[in-house]
């Protein structure tokens, strides 16, 4: 290709003075010279150097860089921890009704009765699948959630008077946890996890002191397993008075089998992204929505979306907004959340209905347990040795050290080499406890043949690296761009482009 | 089965086979404890049809009032502005819309050039060396800001003004709870701008960061240079949140010295969706590269030497930094930073700065037609306040009209309590606006009324 | 990359330092099976000239792509020169752990610290426990 048309242009590569694709109104009232309407000081003396195309450009453009991105309407994306679950079409069409998408969040609450509702709703749902009856939907993302549940729990215990300093997670903790510990000013604490893979008990106990605020804990964890001692632990935590926090990410693999609610949490996030079908976007937008027990209700962010009984003019009930919370911890963002997220995810909850929430899980579990089996078979099982002999609820981990041992190939070179196969890899080097983790999360909307395809793609691999370990080490070979050099990009960082 | 999942009785007994078991409740038996099973169904309706889905969803919808059934005014950080239809057919792809964040960029290089392409066109508005691929939405963004401040200086404070949006103080107030910072707000002066001095006083050797807004809340044109040295000057960190459009024409906020600047993105050809989702922009000088949060995507070459893009400072996040990361933040807003370089692109160099001189004309002549007192007299663009001796009047008149009159001041600034605040965009036109001031004087003139769905051009 | 070596002039400390000692000043750095461990290394922030560096404990930070790595001070002193070079070409760690890729100078406070090392062969068998 081309220079001028060459696929890897950036869109200001493409841009000529003079083109352009907007063309503003009429201007309809005074052409006061801007000099007179700001001062000197204020007004732009460099313009900004965006690009100048016109619209068929710029669909070319967009279009032929869409093209060089896999995706999950396309295929398989197995990647533990991150539920990629078919996006329904429904979805995109009821997100963007006028009454959704043009309207704004200033609205007087009394001519937003429709999306209060759906908000309202939304709540009820993820509260009685959670089994914790007061939610916000406030947070935009886990990691968000995450920081709900840990303010609120430091709310919680300084309304108390207590002050404390811990917060303690497993060592399988996906990073967003640690990470979001340190943000809301605790120090982490690493429980270990026991042979069966759920967490230590007798370190948790050693660990579990008055000091401590929290325990974050994702059930399953990001092994894939329940931890079957989840009421001991709760009973731990709670008795030296800490809240337990629930990493919704996994939630995918209990829905309507197992409530965190009933298993001791007293706050849970949802991954809405996760979950509940909001597509991934290539990176967001997310929602993360929390649900809490009885003792944390009152420390919710603002406003709360509440159900108000009869008056304003009618006997009907009527969605509010409610800002008088005086023991709130306040706002985490402007206005209600991610909106547009929770049209999608309530219409699937909508579609899907209590029955099909808990075979949405069943099903999880089963394609789970499927593909590991596929894969615990011979001429792969030795290669792939499954980390934690147990049955997997939704994902389960193998480790690559057979294949690195054996054949000499890496999880990563596996990895890129399923790309050639056109299929995403699984997540892999986490969780860091595992060593050449490769963690598998099929999700339920995959049919049985899909499963058979990638075990035997996997399988071919690694065939393949015993004959010649070299093919893997540098696929892969069928996509855009080969092996990436990630270290130069690091050394010296070029994240913009150059002023022209 | 559902419409969304395969398994077939045939397909079942084969999986339940290969695995060795009879059933799948013997997995659930074995792994999953009896005092935490819910013995019961789910408390929710049955499951519906997709029409009937798409029905509900609709009547819903029909309940809303929204900026198709009114004119309005509304603002106060989220703007009714025209989102051009190529916006939407380009982030409906299925390779842009379903893919998930591009760790593995050897099949994710549309997605990452779009960040990239993204982080230029903030640099390039916000006059800064560096940003990142997007940040939630705008007052969170905000928080952000001084949570790298904080770890920055190390300090404890942090001086906003009143000018800076409710939502932003508030947010910020929330996160420095929990990172055990304060938060001390500084007033705005008798023309509805920072009041400099103020703000100057409240700085000390504990502050981390100081923040200010452009426009700030009111609309008002803030004057930059004083305001950064007032909060450079015992070594504290600048950060600015801007409206990304006004950008087009204001000098931008990296030429005053800023150190950070934030900011909400949903003007830029994202959806109202009653607030959400949107985007958050963050900006920063070279220095702070390695402290920024959030993804950011370099350039680089492949084993072939071809041109190609890669997440890049991976160190500073959470999967790999952990409890040392320098932010939580995971998912972020990819898609609709897509639709926000999309719509920059199609602005244009020069579409930028006509759209922005379009709102700062119509503005003015909203003001001064308007003819109310002003909370701001000084410059303003795409937003202004004024005093309404009667706002329940006002708005009751105003709905009967089909209009909606703005934002009321009172319950976040109870010192303009009959203040209103009135939005300007591209869509709002002159028969609209002269539909507003007839509005505003006592009782309204029938004939002035016009198509209450604001077709009238 | 260079070939796995240990020198045997040098002294070590369990986290994987190196350090060199010149009479009251010694030269840290990291062993061939931290650089190893890490991958290519992608950016070194080192301390300031002037700043004190404690026994075991971490006085910078070593980055490559996918790991951060902490450096520990096999002894206790004054920071005296640090290798600027690196900013430029931190792979040098890599290439040359023990040469080019020495990390800091330091005037020691304390010549006993010295006697706490290990010698080549008992950091050796702790590669391969």
């Amino acid at each position: 290709m081309s220079e001028a048309v060459g696929a890897t242009r950036t869109i200001y590569e493409r841009s000529r003075e003079g083109r352009r694709a907007f063309a503003p109104p009429v201007l309809d009232v005074p052409d006061v010279p801007v000099a007179d309407l700001l001062p000197k000081g204020a007004i732009r003396r460099t313009p900004a150097e965006l690009p100048e195309v016109s619209e068929p450009e710029i669909v070319r453009h967009y279009n032929t860089l869409s093209k060089k991105n896999f995706d999950l309407d396309t295929g398989f994306y197995p990647l533990g921890s991150c539920t990629m679950k078919h996006n329904p079409k429904l979805h995109e069409r009821v997100a963007a009704l006028p009454g959704h998408a043009r309207l704004h969040p200033l609205q007087d609450p009394e001519r937003a009765q429709g999306a209060l509702e759906l908000m309202w709703r939304l709540q009820g749902a993820l509260g009685e699948i959670a089994g914790l009856p007061h939610v916000s939907l406030q947070p935009s993302a886990g990691s968000h959630g995450e920081l709900a549940g840990l303010l609120l729990t430091r709310a919680y215990h300084e309304d108390r008077g207590q002050e404390r300093h811990k917060v303690l997670t497993p060592d399988t903790a996906h990073g967003t946890n640690p990470a979001t510990v340190t943000m809301a000013g605790y120090e982490v604490v690493k429980v270990g996890t026991a042979p069966d893979g759920g967490v230590d008990v007798d370190d948790l106990r050693e660990k579990a002191t008055e000091d401590v605020a929290c325990l974050m804990l994702t059930n399953p964890n990001t092994l894939g397993l329940f931890d079957r001692n989840i009421r001991e632990i709760a009973s731990i935590v709670h008795g030296v008075g800490g809240t337990l926090y629930y990493d919704g990410a996994n939630l995918n693999a209990v829905m309507g089998i197992s409530r965190p609610g009933d298993m001791g949490f007293d706050i849970v996030h949802f991954n809405l992204h996760k979950t509940f079908t909001q597509p991934h976007g290539g990176g967001g937008p997310g929602s993360g929505p929390i649900a809490v027990s009885d003792r944390i209700e009152p420390f919710l962010p603002r406003p709360q979306i509440v159900r108000r009984e009869g008056s304003n003019g009618s006997a009907d009930a009527w969605f509010d907004l409610d800002h008088e919370r005086p023991k709130s911890i306040g706002r985490l963002r402007g206005f209600h959340g991610n909106f547009g997220v929770f049209v999608r995810s309530y219409a699937y909850i909508c579609s899907l209905g209590a029955d099909g929430l808990r075979e949405a899980s069943e099903m999880a579990v089963l394609n789970a347990n499927y593909l590991k089996a596929l894969l615990g078979r011979e001429g792969i099982a030795e290669h792939l040795p499954l980390a934690f002999d147990r049955h997997c609820m939704h994902e389960f981990v193998l480790s690559g050290t057979g294949a690195k041992e054996k054949l000499g190939i890496k999880t990563l070179d596996i990895a890129k080499r399923l790309l050639d196969h056109e299929v995403h890899p699984p997540t892999v080097y986490f969780p860091l406890l595992v060593d050449e983790a490769l963690m598998i999360e099929p999700t339920e909307t995959e049919p049985k043949e899909r499963l058979d395809h990638f075990a035997a793609a996997v399988r071919a691999i690694l065939e393949e690296a015993a004959e010649d370990p070299e093919v893997a080490r540098h696929a892969p070979y069928s996509t855009p761009v080969r092996r990436l050099d990630e270290a130069g990009a690091a050394k010296r960082p070029v994240v913009r482009q150059p002023v022209p | 089965m559902s419409r969304y999942t395969s398994a077939t009785d045939a397909d079942r007994r084969e999986m339940l086979d290969a695995i060795g078991v009879g059933s799948l409740d013997e997995i659930f038996e074995s792994e999953i404890p009896e005092e935490v099973r819910l013995r019961r169904p789910l408390d929710l309706p049955p499951g519906m049809a997709e029409q009937d889905v798409n029905d509900h969803l609709g009547k819903l919808a029909a309940r809303n009032t929204h900026c198709d059934d009114e004119v309005s005014f509304l603002g106060a950080g989220m703007y009714d502005h025209y989102v051009p239809a190529l916006i939407d057919s380009i982030i409906t792809r299925s390779e842009f819309l379903t893919p998930y964040t591009p760790y593995q960029p050897e099949i994710s290089q549309g997605g990452l050039q779009v960040m990239f392409e993204f982080q230029t066109a903030i640099s390039e508005l916000t006059g800064l060396p560096v940003s990142n691929a997007s940040m939630y939405e705008g007052p969170s963004s905000v928080a952000s800001a001084g949570y790298l401040a904080k770890l920055e200086t190390k300090r404890r404070r942090f001086v906003i003004s009143r000018g800076v949006h409710p939502h932003s103080r508030e947010t910020l107030a929330t996160y420095a709870a929990g990172f055990g910072s304060e938060v001390v707000e500084t007033p705005l002066d008798d023309a509805g701008a920072t009041d400099v001095e103020a703000l100057a006083a409240a700085v000390d050797d504990d502050t981390a960061a100081v923040f200010v807004q452009q426009p700030n809340f009111l609309g008002t044109v803030e004057d930059l240079g004083p305001l950064v040295e007032a909060g450079k000057c015992t070594g504290a960190l600048v950060v600015c949140a801007a409206d990304p459009l006004p950008l087009g024409i204001l000098e931008p906020p990296g030429s005053f010295g800023v150190d950070v600047c934030v900011g909400e993105g949903q003007s830029l050809g994202n959806r109202l969706d009653f607030g959400g989702p949107s985007f958050g922009f963050f900006a920063a000088q070279e220095r702070y590269i390695r402290k920024m949060p959030g993804r950011i995507a370099g350039e680089t070459v492949d084993a072939e030497g071809r041109r190609g893009f890669v997440l890049t400072l991976q160190t500073r996040e959470q999967h790999i930094r952990r409890e040392k990361a320098t932010h939580n933040i995971c998912t972020s807003q990819a898609l609709n930073a897509l639709a926000g370089v999309i719509y920059l692109s199609w602005l244009g160099k020069r579409g930028v700065v006509e759209l922005a001189e379009l709102m700062l004309r119509r503005t003015h002549y909203a003001r001064e037609t308007l003819g109310l007192e002003r909370i701001n007299p000084g410059p303003v663009v795409r937003e202004f306040a004024v005093r309404v001796p009667d706002l329940d009047g006002l708005f009751a008149r105003a709905r009967d009209a089909g209009i909606n009159p703005g934002y009321r001041l009172g319950r976040d600034y109870p010192e303009y309590e009959d203040g209103l605040l009135v939005a300007i965009t591209e869509r709002r036109t002159k028969t609209q606006i002269d539909q507003l001031a007839a509005l505003c004087t006592k009782g309204s003139d029938p004939l002035s009324v016009g198509d209450s769905r604001g077709l009238t051009p | 990359m260079a070939e796995e070596s240990y020198p045997p002039e040098l002294k070590y400390h369990p986290e994987h330092d190196w350090a060199r000692i010149d009479g009251d000043e010694a030269t840290f750095g990291i062993t061939w099976y931290a650089q190893d461990a890490l991958g290519e290394v992608v950016f070194y922030d080192p301390p300031e000239v002037g700043t004190t560096v404690t026994a075991n404990e971490s006085y910078a930070e070593v980055e490559s792509v996918k790991a951060v790595s902490d450096v520990f001070a096999p002894l206790s002193g004054e920071v005296i020169e640090v290798n600027q070079a690196l900013a430029d070409t931190p792979e040098r760690i890599n290439d040359d752990p023990y040469g080019e890729g020495w990390l800091v100078k330091v005037r020691l406070s304390d010549s006993a610290e010295v006697e706490t090392l290990l010698d080549v062969e008992a950091y050796r068998k702790l590669l391969t426990a």
